[in-house]
């Protein structure tokens, strides 16, 4: 049995005027131990992925289909009291934005010694012991002392690490981090990636890492999917995703690195911007972007098609330079 | 030199209290009690010029201060000491309505694109305001040309002028907030992390954007950082910072090719690439330490492999070696 498997994940908002689908027939596993990354455009759906995930789609949004088997549970299917102890506890969760965890008013230990009372049966000496052990594993300078700070005293590369540190110390068997480290510089995002990475391999957590940093997805996961307009257009393993991607979109995203380009020159964009969820087009939603776009992608919505290792769901696709 | 400068930053520093409980306070120093007022040394002595038309790319440790010396430089906070000049002017101790005229010359764009507009706005609303603030006398058509054509220069539909920000993507809201800067015709721009919160093709977009703005209106830029792919293609050169205080600063080819200071060296080792699975960058030594107490003589002597006795006591110079400035003792006694 998969630690977690999303089955045929359908997530709407229902606007006032119209019903916008900001998910469709989303469907991926995570076994344990295993370390999956999302990529895809802004507004592809990765946070509504991973919020729906926690069940914390906020309203107009809601999980229309589909289902989320997590240790064998439809979280789905769950109570509000019952789903509050799945979160922070066995699924832990680093947002992009550091605040969206922290309490402004309320000390860093004050934040994360809440977060163990709520689940374990602990001392407030051990609690404040493992919270500190916490905020030093995430190299925190001086843990005791940021221990009673604010978090407007912190930089934004602190707070981020407190809230991966407030992720970490119930020990929970899946995190789930939306952008954990764009905020931290890149010694310190090495050694905070080493850190999941040796509690994943060691303690078998499971990780969904969300980031637009593909250097980071090829270091740190297994499998990758990425996401265009609400849908997984292509997953595979990590390397045959940066290496030996199918869909053009995902040749687009690649190209548009820096390092693809000599410095000081124009970038390669994809031309066109994403369409807004109220008006993405029939067929293929990468369409009028699209370099090998045909007339079957203008009114057929693409399947999956299996190659390899890889899902992939384009009318043309190809390896690269074929 | 000077001619070709367009802002100066000398010597400064920027301390923040840290408040604390009055028992907090209290320490036992010989026997007795003292009250000890602890403070953030976010800047310790930075000096640095900005050239006109170039592009001065900042990085550094998350805390190190880049964001406090970008707030300092548009002259958000006041230093604690030392000056900054905007073309030989002192800029830092100016009242409000003398850095008037400077506002409009400096624009800002911050990091995080969802909370630098305003919720409540159209885009219409968020572009006219600073245009009509800083240009009075221009008439109502005046502007709403100018927004028509700021708007278009970023790549945005005036089309969409009258939806609000949650109606647009991450990348779109951040071409909203650099159409609000160029909006009054700046000179220099300072970037806090413009384009960090973006997936690689939106960058790719923003950044082109920057790009064109800087052949087209000859514009200056600080340019903040973590990502140091981007840098080494969107900067002349680069600024290192750790801890408060300036470490290296040289052209960006020089640097990425032949980084001299240790922190520097561990820096661009750490970039995440492509097919490298491994970690097999260095790794610094020691406790990250805190701006609360500064370690003695160079700020990174805890973490540093070359660190010696002098680099425990005293504090390193930025000195110049033809055209890269460091700040290293070990590099002076040409140890390394
Ligand atoms: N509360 C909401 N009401 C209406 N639409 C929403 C809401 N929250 C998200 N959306 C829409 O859902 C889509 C997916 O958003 P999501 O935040 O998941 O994107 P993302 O892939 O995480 O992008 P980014 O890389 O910019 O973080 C977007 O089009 C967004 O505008
Ligand atoms: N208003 C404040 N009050 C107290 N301390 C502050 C304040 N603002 C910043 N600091 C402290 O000053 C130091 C420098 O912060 P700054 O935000 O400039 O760092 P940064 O280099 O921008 O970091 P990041 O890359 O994480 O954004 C940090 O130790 C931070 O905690
Ligand atoms: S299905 Fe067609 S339009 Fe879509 S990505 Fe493939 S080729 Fe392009
Ligand atoms: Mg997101
Ligand atoms: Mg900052």
């Amino acid at each position: 049995m998969s630690l977690l498997e999303v089955k045929n994940l359908e997530v709407r908002f229902a606007m006032r005027k119209e019903e916008l689908v900001a998910l469709r027939d989303v469907s991926f596993k995570v076994e344990k131990g295993e370390r999956l990354g999302i990529v895809g455009e802004s507004g592809a759906g990765k946070s509504v992925a991973a919020f729906s995930i926690l069940n914390l789609i906020s309203k107009p949004g809601y999980i229309s289909a589909g289902e989320i088997i997590f240790e064998g549970q439809d979280l789905t299917k769950l109570s509000p009291q019952q789903m509050s102890q799945i979160r922070g506890n066995r699924i832990s969760m680093v947002f992009q934005d550091p605040m969206m965890t922290l309490n402004p008013v309320l000390t860093i230990g004050t934040q994360m010694t809440e977060a163990l009372h709520a689940h374990q049966d602990i001392s407030k000496e051990d609690a404040k012991q493992r919270a500190i052990e916490t905020l030093a594993q995430v190299h925190i300078p001086s843990a005791a002392t940021r221990f009673d700070q604010y978090p407007h005293e912190l930089s934004g590369g602190m707070r981020q690490r407190v809230v991966i540190a407030i992720a970490l110390i119930t020990k929970p068997p899946l995190i789930i981090a939306d952008e954990p480290t764009t905020a931290l510089d890149v010694t310190i995002q090495a050694e905070i990636m080493d850190l999941m990475m040796e509690l994943c391999r060691t303690s078998e957590v499971g990780l969904i890492l969300i980031t637009h940093d593909l250097g980071v997805i090829s270091q740190m996961t297994q499998r990758a999917i990425v996401m265009y307009a609400g849908r997984i257009v292509e997953e595979g393993d990590t390397k045959d995703i940066i290496n030996d991607a199918y869909h053009p979109y995902t040749h687009g995203l690649m190209d548009a690195l820096p390092q693809k380009t000599t410095p000081g020159q124009r970038l390669n964009q994809i031309k066109g911007v994403m369409p807004a969820l109220s008006s993405i087009p029939d067929g293929c939603a990468f369409n009028p972007r699209c370099p090998l776009v045909a007339d079957i992608c203008r009114t057929t919505i693409p399947d999956y098609s299996n190659i390899g290792s890889t899902r992939v769901a384009c009318h043309k696709a190809a390896p690269r330079g074929s | 030199m000077a001619g070709n400068r367009l802002i100066k930053v000398d010597n400064l520093y920027k301390e923040f209290p840290i408040h604390k409980g009055f028992l907090d306070q209290l320490v036992i120093e010989k026997g007795r009690f003292v009250r000890k007022h602890e403070s953030v040394k976010a800047l310790s002595g930075v000096k640095l010029e900005v050239l006109k038309g170039e592009s001065l790319c900042v990085v550094g440790e998350s805390g190190c201060g880049k964001s406090t010396l970008a707030r300092v430089v548009m002259g958000l906070i006041r230093p604690t000491q030392g000056e900054v000049l905007y073309q030989d002017q002192r800029i830092d101790n100016m009242g409000f309505n003398e850095l008037l005229p400077y506002r409009k010359k400096m624009q800002m764009i911050f990091q995080n694109p969802y909370a630098s507009l305003n919720p409540r706005m159209t885009v219409r609303q968020t572009l006219e305001e600073p245009i009509s603030f800083h240009n009075p006398r221009l008439s109502e058509a005046e502007v709403n040309e100018r927004v028509v054509g700021v708007t278009e220069s970023v790549g945005v539909d005036p089309a969409w002028s009258d939806r609000y920000p949650h109606e647009f993507s991450g990348g779109q809201r951040q071409r909203i907030s650099i159409a609000r800067a160029l909006a009054v015709d700046p000179e220099f721009i300072v970037a806090d992390e413009p384009i960090s919160a973006l997936d690689v093709s939106i960058q790719a977009q923003v950044l082109n954007l920057l790009m064109n703005a800087r052949e087209q209106r000859a514009l200056t830029y600080l340019f903040i950082t973590h990502d140091l792919a981007v840098v080494e293609h969107f900067g002349s050169r680069v600024a290192v910072m750790y801890l408060g205080t300036l470490c290296e600063l040289a052209p960006t080819k020089k640097l990425f090719a032949t980084p001299r200071h240790p922190y520097t060296q561990a820096l661009l080792s750490a970039i995440p690439k492509l097919n490298q699975s491994s970690s097999d960058y260095i790794k610094l030594k020691g406790e990250v330490p805190t701006p609360v107490n500064l370690p003695s003589g160079c700020v990174f002597h805890g973490r540093c492999v070359h660190a010696n006795e002098r680099c425990k006591q005293e504090i390193p110079e930025l000195k110049t070696y033809n055209d890269i400035s460091v700040a290293c003792h070990a590099v002076e006694e040409k140890r390394i």
